[in-house]
C-alpha cells in the first residue's frame, strides 16, 4: 500500500523527506516512544490508546480498516472448526486441540489474537498452540505447510492465498474488524511533516487511493478508507 | 545511552537467576550448531583429506568448490534447504520442516564445507615425505593415513571451531527451515530478531553477551591453534 501512498504524498508535499519503517503495531509503538519516528500508522487500538493517555502522541485519528480472518487446512475433516461467530470457532480449535500458530511477536495481529482467546475463555498452551515469532507471511507459510489454524489480516493471507493450502475458517464477525490509525508523536523531531502526513493521510485524495488499493491485483478492495469527515 | 545500558545489566541479571526461557535457547542453539557440526565433521573430514592427498583430473575445481563452500550465504542455504523439505518438495514426506532436524540440516550444509577447506589445508601442509618414510618403515596405507592426520589434527580441531563459529552465529538459514518457534525450533540468534522486535532488549542483550562468549571462546581456540603451529614436531628426517 505504501508503494502507492507514498508517491502522492511525496508530490502533494516534496518539502518532505518520508522514509518508510514497515514493522508491526507493537514495534512500531515502542520506536515513536522512543522517538525513531514521528508519525505512525498502527492497528492496535488498546496499544494505541495507551501511547495516546501516557502522553506520548500530539492526536489520533481513523484512517481505513479491513478484517482479520482466522484461516485453516484446506480439507475439511473431523477435526475442523469453521463458521461466522468466531469465538466457536476458537474455543473449536482449543477444544479439539487441533493446530494454532501464533504470531507470538507482540504485533498488532498478535495483540488481537490474544483478545480472541480471552474472549473465548481460552489459555492457550500445549502441544497443539506453536509460538512462532515471525511475520504473518511466514506464519502463513507454516500454517499451510503443518495443516495449522492461525489468524490472518486479509491482506497478507489474500496476496499469498494462490500458494497456500489454507481456506478461511471464519470472516466477518464484528471481533474480527481491524482499524487502522495514525498517530503524531508528540515532540517530533519533524512535527510539521509529520502533522503534513497524518492530515493528508485522511484527505479525501489519500482517501480514494486507499480505497482503490488492491482493486486492479486482486479483484478487490483491501482497505475500506473511514476517515472522520475527510477535507481538502 | 541509557537504552544500552539498562538493557546490558538487566541482561547480566537475567543470566545470572537462571531464567528458563534463556537457557532453554542457548541449549538448543549448543544442541542445532554441535550436531551440524559433528555431521559436518563426518562428511568434511574424509572430503578435505581425499582432495588433499588424491591426484585427478578436475581436482582444482572440486578444491575451488569447496572453498566456495565457505563463503556460502546462509540464507541461499536456507531457501534450498525450505524448498528440498516442504510438502511439495522431494523431501517432504521426512517432515522435517519447522524442526531441529530441518536446523541441523541446513547447518550442516554451511559446515561441512569449512571442515572439509581447513582439513584439506591442514593436511596438505603436513609434508609428504612424512607418509613415504612411514610407509618405507612398513606402515600399512592405513596407519600412514591416520599418521598424516595425527600431523594435522590441531588444524582439524580449529576447523570445528570456526564451522561451529560460524553456524551458530547464523540466522538466516535457521529462521527459515526452522520458523523461530517457541520452545522448539527458537535459538540464540532468531531469539535475538524476535526479542528486539518486540522491545525486549534486556532479554536480547542476554543472549547476544552468551553468543559473544560463544564467538570468542571459538576464535581464541583457533588463534591458540594458528600459534602453536610453527612449534610443530618436525618430520622424521633420515
Amino acid at each position: 500500500m505504501f508503494e502507492e501512498l507514498m508517491p502522492a504524498f511525496q508530490s502533494a508535499y516534496p518539502q518532505y523527506r518520508v522514509r518508510v519503517i514497515a514493522v508491526g503495531s507493537g514495534e512500531a509503538l515502542r520506536l515513536a516512544a522512543r522517538g525513531d519516528a514521528d508519525v505512525v500508522l498502527s492497528h492496535s487500538p488498546r496499544a494505541e490508546v495507551e501511547f495516546m493517555s501516557s502522553g506520548r502522541g500530539e492526536y489520533r485519528r481513523r484512517v481505513m480498516f479491513n478484517d482479520f480472518v482466522v484461516v485453516g487446512p484446506e480439507n475439511h475433516t473431523a477435526r475442523s472448526c469453521g463458521g461466522a461467530d468466531v469465538i466457536v470457532v476458537m474455543t473449536c480449535i482449543a477444544e479439539l486441540g487441533v493446530l494454532f500458530i501464533s504470531r507470538g511477536d507482540d504485533s498488532g495481529t498478535h495483540a488481537r489474537e490474544r483478545d480472541l482467546w480471552q474472549a473465548s475463555d481460552v489459555l492457550p498452551g500445549g502441544d497443539w498452540y506453536l509460538e512462532a515469532g515471525q511475520r504473518m507471511g511466514a506464519v502463513l507459510m507454516m500454517a499451510s505447510e503443518k495443516d495449522a489454524y492461525t489468524l490472518s489480516d486479509r491482506g497478507t493471507y489474500l496476496s499469498l492465498s494462490d500458494r497456500l493450502q489454507l481456506r478461511v475458517a471464519s470472516e466477518g464477525d464484528p471481533r474480527l474488524r481491524n482499524q487502522y490509525s495514525v498517530i503524531v508523536v508528540r515532540d517530533a523531531s519533524n512535527a510539521d511533516g509529520a502533522r503534513a502526513f497524518a492530515d493528508w493521510v485522511v484527505s479525501i485524495t489519500a482517501q480514494e487511493i486507499i480505497g482503490g488499493f488492491g482493486v486492479e491485483r486482486l479483484g478487490r478492495r483491501l482497505f475500506s478508507p473511514n476517515a472522520e469527515a475527510p477535507g481538502k | 545511552m541509557d537504552v544500552f545500558v539498562d538493557a546490558v545489566r538487566q541482561a547480566f541479571g537475567l543470566l545470572v537467576s537462571g531464567d528458563p526461557y534463556l537457557w532453554q535457547i542457548i541449549g538448543r542453539s549448543l544442541q542445532v550448531s554441535g550436531l551440524a557440526v559433528f555431521f559436518g565433521l563426518l562428511a568434511g573430514i574424509p572430503l578435505g583429506t581425499w582432495l588433499g592427498l588424491a591426484r585427478f583430473p578436475g581436482r582444482g575445481a572440486a578444491v575451488a568448490l569447496v572453498n566456495t563452500g565457505l563463503a556460502l550465504p546462509p540464507v541461499v542455504v536456507g531457501l534450498f534447504v525450505y524448498l528440498l523439505l516442504s510438502r511439495q518438495g522431494p523431501l517432504g514426506g521426512l517432515n522435517w520442516l519447522y524442526t531441529p532436524s530441518a536446523m541441523i540440516a541446513a547447518q550442516f550444509v554451511l559446515a561441512a564445507p569449512y571442515v572439509a577447506a581447513i582439513t584439506l589445508a591442514a593436511v596438505q601442509s603436513v609434508p609428504p615425505e612424512l607418509r613415504l618414510q612411514a610407509r618405507a618403515l612398513g606402515a600399512s596405507r592405513w596407519q600412514a593415513l591416520m599418521l598424516h592426520l595425527r600431523e594435522a589434527r590441531l588444524s582439524l580441531m580449529a576447523a570445528v571451531a570456526a564451522g561451529f563459529g560460524a553456524v551458530i552465529s547464523e540466522v538466516g538459514a535457521v529462521i527459515m527451515v526452522g520458523g523461530n518457534v517457541h520452545g522448539e525450533t527458537r535459538v540464540i540468534t532468531t531469539a535475538i530478531v524476535l526479542e528486539t522486535r518486540r522491545g525486549r532488549f534486556a532479554t536480547a542483550m542476554a543472549l547476544g553477551l552468551i553468543l559473544l562468549v560463544i564467538a570468542f571462546a571459538a576464535n581464541a581456540f583457533i588463534t591458540r591453534v594458528q600459534q602453536a603451529q610453527p612449534r610443530r614436531r618436525r618430520p622424521l628426517t633420515s
